[in-house]
């Protein structure tokens, strides 16, 4: 590699290098510090913040990085740069400053003051795992990415030791993951011993030839797929999910559903799109190379996923079990959109993520909030509690009903341009399973509203009061769930003008 | 009234005045009762204008030019691709003379109901801000002409409605809420699938001559903006019209309701507070009668003459069901809500003979219905005020104890029953003379007819066993009517016989759009001329 190629890759993988170096600060800042740590979390937004800034002032621009592979006309590198990556990087670090916020109150972060410099840095870790990885194009760099997100985000789930769920969490996480990303490693290299090689645009020009195994190929897609099917938390790759979701700091639950989520399903884009993609339509949907029916597969698992992970919900009575829960279910319905296999669909998986984002960070918040004064997250603890602290009661009105899917919510308009996608592809049976599944999940978010409004408070229900700090968070998570809701324009304009995947 | 926006104002004036009502602090509940009382006084005055303002000739159902104080801004565009194209919703308001009894209809009753709801003495500022969230829906529903509006005004009720059933209601409260929400939301499903599908089956030329995917009712219902492959389009012969209508007229059917989607409404109405009972049967039934008027019968008007035997034989059924099972009923209000389901019967049966007669009948046993029921369930309110039960059984000789109320009543049943000089007669026997005028289903008609007999039946047993013998000694010391209570009902019953001696003032007004209607869903035959009285 020349000198001037590395230098074109360092350009491109800017934001990356930035996230580098503020992980460096925060820990050399958490060394210098002896016991007032309050500064860290504000350097961490800033981090993320600059980065964002920078990663928003090249969205339109595109390359690849580290160039290691070539055909007759075309290079192709290990790094993307393009705006899908840059949509996903945007999502992941905007989700990441509300977590630092949301830490910032959190009173489980607040008990492990003085380790809060380690708890920061993993997650730079975490977050520089998910940059990384919704820009990887290479199977190698991808597993690493994975590895990086992974082994971060294992330490952050037990990482307050405050309770013996939490390690038991962050157990069981590790060795969920660790299971399923080894099988994931072994799908790589069997591809790879298919193919000969790990860069996805040379895996696509490969497969459209004539000699390749199409039954060893399943065996590998398979596997690979339990990888990301863990990140995404897809049935049957779900079950650390609630168990981790309800023994890990309430903090690192939000993040981990929709940050690392969000990394898993551009993950799932790319290796479809640019490895089994062989033209796409003037109709937006994808020409699939027919050695692999993804369709097939992802139907499958959108309609196992979303119908367990809403009738188990149905029956719990732990809050974050049932968001775990719930979040399992919209896992499904944007593996549906994706299934359809199409540009709109994709369209429909960011858009319905925007929103997926500011409603489930909000409702997670407010069980954050909740817990921290009743210590509690049992659904009988709730009751009567939208009396006496309104505030949080009708902000979680709108978070649950846009969860749901009802207008003049962000929600709604989610699940409309993900049928919007689906109707277009003609798939009108997985649609109804669909619609079906969403009037199943209005009884549990319901029976949130039911306890809050209308059982009578018992003795020992105490009043919860939201701090001025914590009201403008939830508000800058509320306002715009109603606001996305009545105009979304913008918000789909800028989603259209993210979906340029680089060299499709 | 050129230019002056006054749908919106009539439709968002309630949102107006809930957000006021946030602001007032919760200790101020005359206060808060008043400015909705002023909300939905403005809301009566509006309707008014409106109807004063309103050209009889013009007709609308699907010719946009002739829709009244039409209000139209691009609300959404989008511009796709090469894939998916462009995206229209407009915010799309206007009335003709199939709405116009409904926005009425709407006006009155939240008024009546709000008057009726000056006894809530229980967390007042939240159920009156979701009483006026709730009013916005429903008047929202009647004026929308953009389907995704439409929808979303549709939606809109269901929380407000959850939480009025749920917080102030009766002992069931929580499983009656959740019943209605879980029912409704499953017919809206539905009905969310189909209005994609017709979007993306039709398109409308925009102004830069470019074609654009749209949710606009009136283009839905031209024939020809729809695309020959279009998955609901009438010329793909491949296509999914049947089954999109079948759950389109689900989703509606589920609020009329419907035999079988019927479950919920006995539940929602005996567990709901009176006021909300009356906003319940007086306005939110109408909505599904209505969604089939204006949105499935000329969007699909083919099918429509196909299925009409259908849904002349479900009138049927909800006729005679309704009334058999509200002769068994010993819970008063119960009865009520039965009766409901039997005469909203009578409003699908006129509907299916697909003649000018029978589809004013259906329209004017809308507003009927809603006045009539409104009444009774404000009747039923004020005995249960008083006597903290509702046991038909456990009454007896209260017309010399409360002579005024038993006379008010009386009125009520009798509209109900159809007793001529009263609004029911007028709507009934609209819906029988049409529905008798089709051969098809004459049969179905006749046997509806033993509905009339039916009501009769329990409409005056139930009279007899409260008012009429002997006066049980319990119930010795209620008292007839207070001045509140009057104000609810002088209006209504003025209504009620108003439109019994005089029901072309209500006729005339929908005439010209239901003949014009009927001329679209029956292009072959002769259109029967304008009726008169």
């Amino acid at each position: 590699m020349d000198l001037t190629s590395l230098n074109n890759s360092l350009r491109l993988i800017t934001p990356e290098i930035i996230l580098s170096i503020f992980l460096v600060i925060v820990v050399v800042v958490d060394l210098i510090l002896k016991s007032n740590k309050k500064v860290i979390p504000y350097l961490a937004v800033l981090g993320f913040a600059v980065t964002g800034i920078v990663v928003i002032s090249s969205l339109d621009s595109s390359g690849f990085a580290f160039i290691t592979a070539s055909t007759s006309s075309k290079q192709f590198g290990m790094f993307a740069h393009d705006p899908l990556g840059g949509f996903f990087k945007l999502l992941i670090l905007s989700v990441s400053i509300f977590i630092v916020l949301f830490t910032i109150t959190s009173s489980e972060i607040k008990q492990i003051h003085l380790r809060s410099g380690e708890f920061y840095a993993l997650m730079y870790g975490m977050v520089l795992g998910m940059m990384v990885l919704v820009s990887a194009v290479d199977l190698i760099l991808i597993y690493v990415a994975l590895e990086l997100l992974s082994l971060s985000s294992y330490v952050l789930a037990g990482f307050t030791k405050l309770r013996d769920r939490n390690s038991e969490a962050a157990l069981k996480y590790m060795i969920y993951g660790v299971v399923s990303s080894g099988l994931m490693l072994f799908g790589i290299s069997i591809v790879y011993g298919l193919t000969g090689t790990t860069n996805l645009y040379l895996i696509n020009s490969l497969l459209q030839g004539p000699q390749i195994n199409i039954l060893t190929l399943l065996f590998a897609v398979l596997l690979i797929m339990a990888g990301v099917g863990f990140k995404i938390s897809a049935v049957p790759f779900h079950f650390w999910t609630p168990d981790v979701y309800e023994g890990a700091p309430i903090t690192i639950t939000a993040y981990l559903s929709v940050a690392s989520k969000a990394a898993g399903f551009a993950l799932l884009i790319r290796v479809i799109q640019i490895g089994f993609v062989s033209f796409v339509g003037s109709d937006g949907f994808w020409n699939l190379i027919p050695v692999f029916d993804w369709k097939a597969l992802l139907v499958l698992l959108s309609v196992l996923t979303m119908t367990l992970g809403n009738l188990s919900a149905l029956w719990q009575n732990n809050l974050k079990r049932m968001l775990a829960y719930s979040s399992i279910a919209h896992a499904g319905y944007l593996i549906l959109a994706l299934a359809t296999l199409s540009t709109q669909g994709v369209v429909a998986v960011l858009i319905y993520f925007i929103f997926y984002a500011l409603m489930n960070l909000g409702a997670f918040y407010i069980v954050m909030i909740i817990a921290d004064r009743t210590g509690s997250e049992d659904i009988d603890d709730y009751d009567g509690l939208g009396y006496t602290s309104s505030f949080l009661g009708v902000s979680l009105i709108i978070l649950l009903v846009s969860l749901v899917g009802l207008p003049p919510t962000a929600g709604f308009i989610g699940k409309l341009y993900l049928f919007i996608a689906v109707l277009d592809a003609e798939m009108y049976v997985v649609a109804v399973i669909a619609v079906l599944n969403t009037v199943v999940s209005l009884y549990y978010y319901l029976r949130v509203l039911k306890h809050m409004y209308l059982t009578k408070a018992s003795d020992s229900t105490q009043s919860v009061r939201a701090s001025g700090g914590e009201k403008i968070i939830l508000l800058l998570l509320v306002v715009p769930t109603l606001l996305f809701g009545i105009y979304f324009q913008p918000i789909v304009d800028f989603t259209k003008s993210c979906i340029t995947v680089l060299g499709v | 009234m050129e230019g002056f926006p006054i749908l919106t104002l009539i439709t968002f004036l309630p949102i107006l005045g809930m957000v006021l009502i946030l602001f007032m602090p919760s200790v101020q509940k005359q206060w808060i009762k008043i400015t909705a009382l002023v909300v939905t006084i403005l809301q009566v005055v509006l309707a008014a204008v409106l109807l004063a303002n309103f050209n009889y000739e013009a007709v609308g159902v699907n010719q946009a030019e002739t829709f009244q104080f039409v209000e139209q801004f691009r609300w959404i565009e989008i511009y796709g691709g090469s894939w998916l194209g462009t995206i229209k919703i407009d915010y799309f308001l206007g009335v003709d003379g199939l709405s116009i009894p409904m926005v009425l209809l709407t006006a009155i009753i939240s008024l009546i109901a709000l008057i009726s709801s000056w006894k809530i003495d229980n967390a007042v500022k939240g159920y009156f801000a979701l009483y006026l969230l709730l009013d916005t829906g429903m008047m929202g529903v009647f004026v929308a002409l953009d389907f995704f509006l439409f929808y979303v005004f549709w939606e809109l009720m269901l929380l407000p409605m959850y939480f009025l059933i749920g917080i102030w209601g009766g002992p069931r409260k929580e499983y009656a809420a959740i019943k209605f929400f879980i029912y409704t939301l499953l017919g809206s499903v539905f009905m969310l699938l189909v209005m994609i599908g017709l979007y993306f089956s039709a398109s409308e030329k925009l102004g830069d001559g470019t074609l654009a995917h749209t949710f606009n009712l009136l283009a839905l219902m031209d024939q020809s903006n729809y695309a020959p492959d279009g998955i609901l389009s009438p010329l793909n012969p491949h296509n999914l019209r049947f089954i999109a209508y079948i759950a389109l007229f689900v989703g509606f059917a589920i609020k009329i309701p419907m035999f079988p989607f019927h479950t919920w409404l006995p539940d929602a109405h005996v567990e709901a507070p009176t006021p909300i009972s009356v906003i319940l049967a007086g306005v939110l039934l109408k909505m599904g009668t209505y969604g089939i008027l204006r949105i499935s019968f000329p969007i699909f008007p083919e099918i429509t003459r196909d299925l009409a035997w259908y849904i002349g034989l479900f009138g049927m059924i909800n006729i005679i069901y309704g009334a058999l099972v509200a002769l068994a009923q010993k819970d008063f209000k119960k009865l009520i809500a039965y009766s409901s389901v039997s005469h909203m019967g009578y409003v699908l049966l006129g509907m299916a003979s697909l003649t000018t007669v029978g589809m004013t009948g259906a329209i004017l046993q809308m507003f009927n219905h809603g006045t009539i029921t409104a009444m009774l369930f404000l009747l039923v309110g004020v005995i249960y005020d008083r006597a903290h039960t509702r046991d038909i059984n456990g009454f007896g000789g209260l017309a010399t104890q409360m002579p005024a109320y038993t006379g008010y009543i009386t009125v009520a049943f009798f509209a109900a029953i159809g007793l001529p000089g009263l609004s029911g007669f007028i709507s009934e026997a609209l819906v029988f003379v049409g529905a008798f005028g089709v051969p098809e289903i004459r049969t179905i008609t006749i046997i509806s007819a033993l509905g009339i007999l039916l009501g009769a039946c329990y409409m005056l047993w139930t009279l007899q066993r409260i008012f009429f013998g002997k006066l049980n000694e319990k119930w010795s010391s209620l008292q007839d009517l207070d001045l509140r209570e009057y104000i609810m009902l002088v209006p209504l019953a003025i209504i009620v016989l108003l439109l019994g001696i005089y029901p072309s003032a209500l006729i005339d007004v929908m005439t010209s759009s239901v003949n014009y209607l009927v001329e679209i869903m029956l292009p072959t035959t002769t259109t029967i001329s304008s009726i008169g009285f």
